[in-house]
């Protein structure tokens, strides 16, 4: 039989409580899912509202109404798209055979002792190099055509993308690893099914990364050699002080960064939805 | 098929942690492998299981295989292992993918692993929607899918609470109950070890040696009973009397590095 308690379940009444105190509030961050497009809405309306007013010098700023008129003509003229192909080819082009390059050194240092003593080396003394310093001498090798512009944007993707994957790789939990090799799972069944998907967290995380790289390569690429191309209509415009144009191609250059980061979220939503 | 330590010896540089352990696991035996801290235990099955390459000597086996055992020698580990991108159902299917059987054959074999571990209802749920408990029912239902000769088990039950470990026990010794697999149970929980074990081996404090092989006086099945606790209890005394001292002398190294 069990003994039971004599404590009596309730206070005498003369004894006085208090409540404890909460203390588990904050370090929970959550994001509202409007709070940032009504903050932006409000920046955007009093900035309009200033240049409306006349409080900015619309040589200087520009107000989003001016701006917002400059892409609808640039749209409607087709000059949009000249340039915003132009980039976009140079970007896809450069970030694919940057990130497959990166992919694959990437691998080879992660699961091989040779590669990765020669590959960390190689890496670690050109990965620090400003890849824009490098377009004069890609132009002296490959011309002045698209080659070397798309050369700059896949080398600064290709350094950035190996080191993720083979960080990637890195971390992929050594007990699984093991675990799979005590079923006698062949290697290439180790590297498809455990270490590809146990890396995949840092891959992705390094695409947004060198997405952002590549509009900057794009961007500073065609500014020194381009006719066409969003980088090159930025420059036009700034030496002309047609600051709403100058404008206009930054916040496009803004929306496609915004686009791509879209873009990665999804993936990461379809193909991290076990995380 | 049997499982034969050979003068097993190993050292991670100028640290030995096993020295000349020998010992055979025989078909659907049950063998235990206790210890201070740091003795050696896990490192021992590691080399067992072809994990690791000891230093000198060998495991071995003996015999042929069941023909129907895809891994005669398979792990269930202390921390699971679980692919946590995949369901509960492509994680005990993993270790068939490389082999040559159909998927309706894999389907058989997996379907028939879960049904024992009790895990039907979960199989299209990822791990970490599961308790421990379940988790480590994963682990062994992954084992038995690739029907082994010997189960190779690194302390299965210690990332779990006490409850979720008598249940798991009570499953061990089920699926052990009629001895068409063996096991090497690594464990630092003489309870367990004296529940489950056909023999005990005991090993000192590093460089890991054997003291003492125990055999269990009964079966597993007469352990459940009443009359059979007694001699348990004093089985798990006279155990922890041989390596008590050496634990503590473990514990204090352990809080002095």
């Amino acid at each position: 039989m069990l003994d039971r308690s004599s404590v009596p379940e309730t206070l005498a009444k003369d004894e006085a409580t208090r409540r404890v105190r909460f203390r588990g509030a904050g370090f929970v961050p959550a994001s509202s899912r409007f709070g940032g497009w009504i903050a932006l809405a409000l920046v955007i309306a009093i900035w309009q509202a200033a240049g409306s007013a006349g409080l900015v010098n619309p040589l200087f700023l520009p107000a989003p109404s001016a701006i917002a008129r400059a892409i609808y003509e640039l749209a409607m003229s087709g000059a949009l798209w000249q340039h915003l192909s132009a980039s976009l080819l140079r970007i896809g082009v450069g970030w694919l055979l940057g990130t497959a390059a990166g992919v694959a050194v990437g691998f080879a240092i992660g699961l091989s002792r040779l590669a990765r003593s020669v590959g960390i080396t190689f890496i670690s003394a050109l990965f620090p190099i400003p890849k824009i310093a490098l377009l004069p001498l890609l132009i002296l090798w490959l011309g002045i055509g698209e080659e070397p512009k798309i050369a700059t944007i896949a080398l600064g993707v290709f350094f950035s993308t190996a080191i993720s994957v083979y960080s990637g790789v890195d971390a992929v939990p050594r007990n699984l690893i093991r675990m799979a090799q005590s079923f006698n799972v062949p290697f290439t069944t180790i590297v498809r099914k455990v270490i590809w998907p146990g890396a995949l967290p840092a891959i992705l995380a390094g695409f947004r990364i060198t997405a952002s790289v590549a509009l900057l390569l794009v961007v500073s690429a065609e500014m020194i050699g381009a006719q066409y191309g969003i980088g090159a209509f930025v420059l036009q415009a700034g030496n002309l002080m047609q600051t709403d144009q100058l404008l206009a191609g930054v916040v496009i250059l803004s929306v496609f960064g915004l686009a791509v980061g879209k873009v990665i979220g999804w993936l990461e939503t379809r193909l991290l939805h076990w995380r | 098929m049997d499982l034969i330590a050979n003068h097993i010896t190993h050292r991670f540089g100028d640290l030995a942690v096993l020295d000349d352990i020998s010992f055979t696991v025989g078909a659907g035996e049950v063998v235990a492998i206790v210890g201070p801290s740091g003795c050696g235990k896990s490192t021992l099955l590691s080399i067992l299981g072809g994990l690791m390459q000891p230093t000198s000597g060998a495991p071995e086996l003996r015999g042929a295989p069941p023909a129907d055992s895809l891994n005669p020698l398979t792990f269930v580990f202390q921390d699971f292992a679980l692919l946590p991108w995949a369901t509960v159902e492509e994680n005990v299917e993993f270790p068939l993918l490389h082999t040559q059987l159909s998927a309706t054959q894999r389907r058989a074999l997996v379907d028939d692993a879960l049904r024992r571990t009790g895990l039907t209802d979960f199989r299209a749920t990822y791990p970490k929607q599961l308790s421990g408990g379940m988790r480590q029912r994963v682990g062994i239902s992954r084992a038995l899918a690739v029907k082994p000769a010997i189960l190779l088990m690194d302390e299965p039950l210690s990332a779990l609470d006490s409850q979720t470990r008598e249940l798991l026990m009570e499953d061990f010794v089920r699926l052990l109950a009629d001895g068409g697999m063996g096991a090497v149970y690594v464990t630092h929980n003489l309870e367990e070890a004296a529940r489950l074990a056909d023999r005990i081996v005991v090993l000192s404090r590093r460089p890991g040696r054997i003291r003492e092989v125990v055999t269990v006086p009964m079966t597993r099945a007469a352990r459940g009973e009443a009359a059979a606790r007694e001699k348990l209890l004093s089985l798990q005394n006279q155990i922890w009397s041989l390596i008590r001292n050496e634990a503590i002398d473990a514990e204090r190294e352990v809080q002095h590095a």
